[in-house]
């Protein structure tokens, strides 16, 4: 892990219409490498930082960086950045009329201009690398949850990110997959890729986890590492919250 | 809080459309279907004089309605998709003008649209015959089409487009990509009633004289004075394609139902 943040967020500010405050002034920096876990009851803000960093969510005000590239500039280059970080959803977003190898090949093809024999071969090993070998010509329809959302890894890694946004990738799988996604994002971890992950996994949280950010109400109540914050947390919000998951 | 039934009543104007009951032996469908090839059949081996003649001279007027509705269907399709790109357009300007033309073909009748775009406008830009036709059926149907592209487009969950901008595709990229596909295999049901609805609708181009399957049936019955037993064939000719074209549309419904699960 080297010391250079690669995420800066710097006061982000996300208002809905008039009166909806989803994010009231966050700050935040990831390091290269890190994995850090973002938990907070709903309404939060917590997806609506975590699509403010690919700007799918366009901040009201404040900043983002990737590195040196501004996510927040209307004059940045958005796709340039988005090529560097990748995202998991909740409900996983394949596209529904390409088989698993297709949705991996897809954004390499189009977007990368690979050629389609090295895309292929690409998209084949990372399929391998999730446990999917074997499924390559299926449909999302005819996928598990579970396999759809490792076909989601494969898909974002295949751009080769810098950084993964995960948004409570678990939590609309049956509780017998959720074991096989977490141990694709364990792998993940390990090998070094950096991840800001929205989850209440706390079993991935203290296998993977450098850091946990508690959020509530737009802001940022805690942080701290993982032992810290769900053994000792010090402010009443996190206890509560804490005790209702626990 | 008292809950709100919903009591919205849908009939369509579409043909006949098999039901559940479609498998069974006497299902409306199959009744009036296999009746109607029957009588096609029977008459004119029971009553050579007229039907025999009759037969032999609608098929030119079969062709001929076969040509303006896939013509014009092509030409429809083409101008629903970018009415219905231009619906769901965040360019104000761009979703006002397909709006408007939306709102303006529904409004006005088929047959005074044809009326106009030949007689009105042929004023100042002699158009033939059966381009006036395929023009106007394709005004008219490229706004209904338009319809059901917005509709289509707007059923696809707005994750497909998030994770194809996630990924770095860029807008156009995503609804060439991810988006129009799919739209184009939900909306083949709707469009395939549509084909349907223009076919019967094409029958108004005979006030043209485009010489329909209507019209060679009125130039048959207006030499022959054998009203009633022409326009019988006609109307069964009618009957007959399109529960054919309903069944296909079915069969098409049913294959993607299944492949949905
Ligand atoms: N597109 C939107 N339009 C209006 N309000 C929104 C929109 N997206 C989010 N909000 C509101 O912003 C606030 C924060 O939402 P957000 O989705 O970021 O919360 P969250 O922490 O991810 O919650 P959850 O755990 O339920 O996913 C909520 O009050 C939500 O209703
Ligand atoms: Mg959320």
């Amino acid at each position: 892990m080297n010391d250079k943040p690669i995420i800066r967020i710097q006061n982000a500010v996300k208002t809905f219409g008039r009166d909806i405050h989803a994010l009231k002034g966050v700050n935040l920096e990831i390091k290269s490498g890190e994995v850090v876990l973002i938990i907070g009851p709903s309404g939060s803000g917590k997806s609506t930082l975590l699509r403010s960093v690919n700007r799918l969510e366009t901040l009201t005000s404040g900043n983002i960086w990737i590195d040196d590239d501004s996510v927040t500039d209307q004059n940045s280059d958005i796709r340039k950045i988005r090529e560097e970080v990748g995202m998991v959803f909740q409900s996983f977003n394949l596209f529904k009329h390409l088989t698993a190898l297709e949705n991996i090949t897809m954004a390499p093809l189009t977007v990368k201009k690979t050629s389609k024999k090295e895309a292929k071969e690409q998209a084949r090993q990372l399929l391998d690398r999730v446990g999917l070998g074997d499924k390559e010509d299926a449909y999302p329809g005819q996928l598990s949850g579970g396999q759809q959302q490792r076909v989601a890894i494969a898909r974002a890694l295949a751009m080769n990110p810098r950084v993964i946004l995960f948004d409570e990738p678990t939590s609309a799988l049956d509780p017998e997959m959720i074991k096989e996604v977490l141990d694709v994002m364990l792998d993940l971890a390990k090998e070094g890729m950096t991840m800001l992950v929205v989850s209440h996994e706390m079993g991935f949280a203290k296998a993977a986890a450098d850091r946990v950010i508690f959020m509530d109400d737009g802001n940022i109540v805690e942080e701290g590492t993982p032992e810290e914050l769900f053994s000792h947390p010090k402010e009443d919000r996190t206890k509560t919250f804490l005790q209702h998951i626990l | 809080m008292a809950e709100i039934k919903s009591s919205r009543i849908e009939v369509s104007d579409g043909a006949l459309v098999p039901d559940k009951d479609s498998h069974s032996l006497f299902s409306a469908w199959k009744i009036s279907f296999f009746g109607a090839v029957a009588i096609l059949i029977i008459l004119p081996i029971v009553w050579p004089d007229p039907y025999r003649d009759i037969l032999k001279f609608i098929p030119d007027g079969i062709l001929k309605t076969f040509q303006v509705t896939i013509l014009s269907i092509i030409f429809a399709l083409i101008i629903g998709l970018f009415t219905g790109l231009g619906r769901i357009s965040r360019i104000t300007i761009i979703n006002r003008i397909a709006t408007i033309y939306v709102e303006v073909v529904r409004g006005i009748p088929l047959l005074v649209q044809l009326f106009y775009i030949y007689y009105a406008l042929g004023k100042m830009v002699h158009l033939p015959r059966m381009t006036s036709a395929i023009f106007a059926m394709s005004f008219c149907y490229g706004a209904y089409l338009g319809e059901i592209f917005r509709a289509g487009l707007q059923a696809i969950p707005k994750g497909q487009m998030e994770a194809a901008l996630a990924l770095g595709l860029s807008r156009s990229q995503a609804i060439r990509k991810i988006i129009l596909p799919q739209t184009f295999r939900i909306i083949m049901p709707p469009v395939g009633n549509e084909f349907i609805a223009l076919l019967k609708d094409s029958s108004l181009v005979s006030i043209l004289a485009v010489s329909d399957l209507l019209r060679r049936g009125r130039e048959f019955a207006s030499t022959s004075f054998q009203y009633f037993q022409t326009y019988t064939v006609v109307a069964l000719v009618y009957l007959v394609i399109t529960l054919f074209l309903s069944k296909l549309v079915a069969i098409m419904e049913e294959r993607m139902q299944q492949h949905e699960r």
